[in-house]
């Protein structure tokens, strides 16, 4: 039997409230997926039982582990590489040039999940961009989930995930055997802060020039969307870029942007006055 | 677009050339480092050889040194299909002339990736 329609909407409820993701009708499946693995991970017997307990203490440490059980955190190193192709050969050389004064650079990766993303451009930095060794370089990468974080600041990965999208040369380089795991050498993990943060809950992050939030907005309704554009608005510097998910856009939300294409990808740089880009 | 897969397993050539069929290759298959010479002299260079380390007569990555010492191969790109996953393995595979290196086990997503990382136009 699955989960009851008042349960389904029960939880729904505080993942919106908490979260901002919009579980829509029709992902009752998902819900009870992500809550059986719950259930087997607190001991817990049963769905039924998780949700018994959280309508018991509905504020409690349950609470956190239910709406962290419905992020997803599907990523995998140089994810989609048209992105990366655009930051090597048109955006860091974009911004070196336009910050060669100040020779400092701040990225922020959003939603940053277990770390492949914010490593496949530490190491893309380290590659292509040597001049950079000498600049004060920071990417801040932040999550909603402490668990995923926890994997990411660690950097250790399976057999499995370093198959997938990492070039064979860097993983020499960068990575080292531990056990059956792969863990990502200090010189990469020290160009990362890890950061618990919520896109709903109060912005801790610094002004930054790149910002990549790839395959986020479209967990959230438009009012969300609304409002995180805005967010991202007031710390993206003037001709900071912006890199969106393939699938996700500015467009018909927040007007203070205006679409750049760069190579193959679109991007997203912050408009002054009157449409004028800064 | 012409694939090698060079492994001692039927089961793993029969599993490897379903997905790079997928892709879009004709396969040409041999089960051991010789043997895939062999097919290369006769038909001619192919745009990726898939090969595994451990063979009978000669291994893999003695495959990969006796290739890429013939010149009509130097286009030719060639991508490590094997359990082997020790970092100095694959830095002697790289060393001898192999584009990348895919650990097994592994799903098809992760074989197309390496594709494209090695260079090869896949779909």
């Amino acid at each position: 039997m699955g989960i009851s329609p008042a349960d389904f909407d029960f939880v729904r409820a505080i993942v919106r409230t908490d979260s901002a993701i919009v579980l829509e009708p029709g992902k009752e499946y998902l819900v009870e997926s992500r809550l059986l693995s719950l259930a087997r991970a607190e001991g817990a017997g049963s769905v039924d039982a998780v949700i018994d307990a959280l309508r018991q203490r509905p504020t409690g440490e349950l609470r956190y582990k239910v709406v962290e059980a419905m992020t997803t955190n599907e990523t995998s190193f140089f994810r989609d590489i048209t992105p990366f192709d655009a930051l090597r050969l048109h955006i860091i050389p974009d911004l070196m040039s336009r910050r060669a004064d100040r020779q400092q650079l701040r990225i922020w990766c959003g939603a940053a999940s277990t770390g492949q993303e914010p490593y496949s451009l530490a190491m893309l930095l380290r590659e292509h961009f040597p001049a950079l060794h000498s600049w004060r370089v920071t990417i801040t990468a932040t999550d909603l989930s402490r668990t995923v974080l926890a994997k990411a600041r660690a950097g250790r990965f399976s057999q499995l995930e370093v198959n997938r999208g990492l070039p064979a040369p860097l993983l020499v380089k960068y990575f080292e055997r531990e056990g059956v795991a792969w863990r990502v050498k200090p010189v990469l993990r020290d160009m990362i802060a890890f950061r618990e943060m919520n896109l709903v809950g109060p912005w801790t992050v610094p002004d930054a020039d790149l910002i990549l939030l790839r395959n986020v907005l479209i967990y959230f309704d438009v009012a969300t969307k609304r409002q995180i554009l805005g967010n991202l608005r007031r710390i993206l510097s003037p001709n900071g870029y912006l890199l969106l998910g393939s699938a996700e856009s500015t467009m018909n939300i927040d007007d203070t942007f205006r679409r750049v294409l760069v190579g193959r990808m679109t991007s997203y740089q912050p408009l002054t006055t009157r449409g004028q880009a800064a | 677009m012409q694939a090698l897969i060079v492994d001692d397993s039927r089961a793993v050539r029969a599993m490897v050339g379903r997905i790079v069929r997928e892709l879009g290759f004709t396969v040409m298959e041999a089960g051991n480092g010789v043997e895939a010479l062999r097919r290369l002299a006769e038909a001619g260079p192919v745009e990726v050889a898939l090969v595994d380390w451990n063979m009978p007569e000669m291994s893999g990555v003695e495959f990969v040194s006796a290739a890429r010492a013939i010149p009509a191969y130097a286009a030719m790109r060639i991508v490590m299909v094997t359990s082997e996953s020790e970092l100095e393995r694959v830095t002697t595979a790289l060393d001898a002339g192999a584009n990348e290196y895919l650990m097994k086990p592994f799903d098809a997503e992760a074989l197309r990736d390496k594709l494209m990382l090695a260079g090869v136009a896949v779909d």
